[in-house]
């Protein structure tokens, strides 16, 4: 590698269970706090030993918007790891392997560093743990980080363990350092300096982004049954959510889960759950009952690979279906997709308030590349969204609570158990405006017309809000609609094909249901074609767009597990346009 | 809110009648219904305990029975098939002030909502359970159910229920339950005596009763428990498991009344105190965006 760049990826692979993500998140957070922006990716099989893990991280002095197209080091530290990722070393490119568990190979295209990190761990810490800690010393010498941050890191990740891990483990930082010094000549350093160190700024994940958002946004009740890749949203707020008066409770099922929700939500609380695809399929019948029984719920949906139990640990948007379709008869219910880490943040705010003022369930489509995707990203504005509180009404005197009054609006102001002389049963039965069991054909009527007018002003109110723009639409050779985590990688996509003379511009919903129907629409209008890339195989917002407005978009549906990479998109880009 | 004249006019503590919390809406079971007895009973036991509907929380499923909190002037939910437990744990949760009683029948509660019974109990969560048990499918008309016993003939089982029945009781012991109870809708003041110490205990409580369904299970009928129910001797010892787990077992005669009662740390108690202990007045976001910094 010549020179020095700021703008490289990192790729590390290895055996699972030995410590190649924690390896990775020290390595993000190191580079962030000496500055830099960072954008990880990282997969991981769905058995807790055994298979590869991989864990990518690309780092700049600028903007990062996605996890890159083609790796520049790469490390190996496992043989099945060399073998499935060596090809995705660029020409020129550095490979460092684990001599103790790769064998040796002649790359004449690439710079070949073997390192027997183990051997160093045995010999020299004599602790086979500390291997990862060799690693992230070798990988920072041979990119030209100071030393420091290694330590810096080691210290506040064993600092619990005592004294003598965190030495242990400083020792292991500088074995595998000092050994790139004395045996790479002549290095040249690939990071340059950043001027200035922005400290408001946060190295974090989308799911622990998005748990944060919730607690900021007034979350006090969550309960959910561990899934993958969704756990960490219920492992992020476990700890810290009694500090804000909140409750977490792990439910024996995704049934329970939002059974537990309902009840919370009934009884006054904001309350949430998250999931993933197949615990979102059990919780149908109970969405339904949310809409019916017009009972606010957030039910986060992190997709992932499928179907059935798929590809648990792999990035998927194959639930978008599920999401708007998925009823028996039919409810309205809101469906969200935040587009980025920073965006979980906000996102989920926006959401508790919609389910909170419309009294209806929201589903927010996440997927496992942004739940899983560290970066770093602006401080969040804490004063952003502001609280929507609910509606309630005001004390009967007469006994004669019209619970589900017919209004304009169709929300119609719901009481909290406890509030005197409001008593009210809340119901999935067909009822009237009293909440009594009724099957009149003009109640019924009347009825769902009331709920469904929810959406229809959610959608006059707020579904344009939620609408972001990238580029300039006007006369664009391509249009992108897209939707959810792609986001950054189009974005990155675009400014890639404009270096050909390709111009596009993209557009991204974050509520996909209601539609924004206008604004789609005049985006449109204003392109030559539209191009709607997702990471499902049957291109399922592309059939979405096709029935709810006049535009007629190319698809390119794509579903390997991996979320689209910058080039792959430039190209697409480039083919429609020319078509 | 409001302040409103008529919510001041009860400065002294009322003493509400059974008829105080009868709804408008008439019941709409099959005349001569258990179920009928169950309301009453359970319309006396609220009486008695002088419950206030605005601080009461009646949760249901799905079935003839879990039309129940209708026909009750408390708050009520009436949910979907067999998620009684979550939603009242949910809602007890919320606030642990609201006496919580969750209702429905022996398919709604043993069957699609058996996931959750052992879990309710094992969580000591404070509510009541009062399951309608009919030994069959009422709503759907007569078919098996999980307590139907051996040999029942029905429309699925028309060669007689080749399995066996569930013992809610004893399931319900050994899954943690603190208070577990039988009644009989044909007696009903002793089944709202046991109503009332279910509701006054604290923690799960299951009260399980004989509901004969007149039109669909012509096997367990009135004329069938004539002489097969006895009340439980007060030399019984309800803090002895292994007694009340042999209780549960006897069959014709079946024991009614209180089979077992110890008390344990509720969920609600215990999550009021995690919430207490960690309860931070100042607890921001903003210190959490610390640990990603």
């Amino acid at each position: 590698m010549e020179g020095s760049r700021t703008d490289f990826v990192v790729r590390l692979a290895g055996e699972s269970g030995e410590g190649v993500l924690s390896l990775g998140e020290m390595l993000t957070t190191a580079l962030a706090r000496l500055g830099y922006e960072v954008y990880t990716f990282r997969t991981y099989p769905a058995e807790i030993k055994g298979g590869t893990v991989l864990y990518q991280v690309r780092v700049a002095d600028h903007l990062l918007l996605s996890y890159g197209s083609c790796v520049d080091i790469f490390v190996a530290l496992n043989e099945e790891g060399y073998r499935e990722n060596i090809a995705s070393l660029r020409p020129g490119g550095t490979l460092i392997y684990d001599s103790d568990n790769v064998p040796t190979h002649d790359l004449p295209n690439h710079r070949v560093i073997p390192v027997p990190i183990g051997t160093i761990a045995k010999k020299e810490i004599g602790s086979m743990l500390t291997k990862n800690m060799v690693a992230l010393g070798v990988i920072l010498r041979y990119i030209g980080a100071p030393v420091e941050a290694g330590e810096q890191i080691a210290e506040q990740t064993f600092k619990r363990k005592g004294e003598e891990v965190v030495q242990k483990n400083f020792q292991a930082l500088h074995a595998g350092y000092h050994y790139i010094s004395q045996h790479v000549e002549p290095l040249d350093p690939l990071l340059g300096k950043v001027e200035k160190v922005n400290p408001d700024r946060l190295v974090i994940n989308g799911n622990e982004a998005l748990a944060l958002g919730a607690i900021h946004g007034g979350l006090t009740f969550y309960a959910g049954y561990p899934i993958t890749p969704a756990t960490d949203i219920m492992e992020a707020l476990a700890p810290v959510l009694p500090r804000f008066g909140g409750v977490v409770i792990q439910a024996e099922d995704e049934i329970a889960a939002l059974g537990l929700v309902l009840g919370a939500a009934y009884a006054g609380q904001r309350a949430m759950t998250a999931t993933s695809g197949p615990g979102l399929s059990l919780m149908v019948e109970q969405i339904n009952l949310a809409a019916q029984a017009e009972i606010p719920a957030v039910i986060v949906d992190v997709q992932r690979g499928g179907a059935s139990t798929g590809l648990p640990t792999k990035t998927s948007q194959g639930d978008l279906n599920l999401a708007l379709y998925g009823v028996h008869n039919e409810s309205p219910r809101v469906v969200m997709a935040p587009t980025s880490v920073e965006d979980c943040f906000y996102l989920i705010q926006h959401a508790l308030n919609i389910a909170e003022r419309y009294q209806l369930p929201v589903i927010v489509l996440s997927d496992q590349s942004l739940a899983h995707r560290r970066c770093t990203i602006p401080k969040p504005n804490l004063s952003l969204v502001p609280r929507w509180e609910r509606i309630v009404p005001e004390p009967s005197t007469n006994g004669e609570y019209a619970r589900y009054a017919i209004t304009e609006t169709g929300i119609s102001p719901m009481a909290i158990p406890g509030m005197p002389g409001l008593a009210y049963t809340a119901t999935g039965i067909e009822h009237n405006e009293l909440s009594d069991p009724t099957y009149t054909p003009e109640n019924l009527q009347a009825m769902k017309s009331k709920r469904f007018r929810k959406l229809q002003h959610l959608s006059e109110q707020y579904a344009e809000q939620f609408v972001r723009i990238w580029g300039e639409p006007e006369g664009a050779d391509v249009g992108i609609i897209g939707w959810g985590s792609t986001e950054g990688v189009i974005r990155e996509a675009i400014q890639l094909a404009e270096k050909e003379g390709v111009r596009a511009a993209a557009l991204y919903p974050k509520m996909l249901m209601p539609l924004p129907v206008r604004v789609i629409e005049e985006f449109a209008s204003k392109v030559k074609r539209v191009l709607v890339p997702e990471k499902n195989f049957t291109g399922e917002f592309a059939a979405y767009l096709r029935s709810q407005t006049n535009v007629r978009p190319v698809s390119y549906a794509k579903d390997t597990g991996l979320p689209f990479d910058p080039e792959e998109i430039r190209e697409e880009i480039i083919r429609v346009a020319r078509m | 809110m409001a302040e409103t004249q008529t919510l001041s006019v009860h400065t002294q503590p009322i003493q509400r009648q059974p008829k105080d919390y009868k709804s408008d809406l008439e019941p709409i079971w099959c005349p001569g219904c258990g179920d009928y007895g169950v309301l009453n009973a359970l319309f006396k036991a609220m009486s008695q305990l002088n419950l206030d509907p605005d601080k009461t929380v009646l949760v249901s499923g799905i079935g003839c029975s879990s039309r129940l909190p209708g026909f009750v002037v408390t708050y009520g939910f009436h949910g979907v098939h067999g998620r009684v437990l979550p939603v009242a744990t949910g809602i007890k949760l919320a606030n642990p002030e609201l006496t919580v009683i969750g209702v429905g029948g022996d398919g709604d509660g043993y069957s699609i909502g058996m996931g959750h019974f052992p879990h309710a109990a094992r969580r000591n969560i404070d509510i009541t359970y009062l399951v309608m048990n009919n030994q069959i499918y009422g709503l759907t008309k007569g078919q098996t159910s999980p307590t139907s016993s051996t040999g029942f003939q029905t429309k699925t089982t028309p060669f007689g229920n080749l399995e066996g029945a569930i013992n809610p009781l004893q399931l319900a012991i050994i899954s943690g339950a603190t208070f577990v109870a039988r009644g009989y809708s044909s007696m009903p003041n002793q089944l709202a005596k046991i109503i009332v110490e279910a509701i006054r205990h604290p923690g799960f409580a299951l009260v399980d009763v004989f509901s004969p369904c007149v039109t669909f299970n012509k096997v367990q009928t009135y004329d069938y428990y004539k002489g097969k129910v006895y009340e439980i001797p007060e030399t019984h010892d309800p803090t002895d498991k292994f007694a009340a787990l042999r209780l549960a077992e006897e069959e014709e005669p079946f024991p009614i009344g209180i089979l077992y009662r110890v008390e344990q740390p509720t969920l609600d108690e215990q999550v009021a105190m995690v919430k207490q202990q960690a309860y931070t007045e100042n607890a921001s976001v903003e210190q959490l965006f610390r640990r990603y910094q």
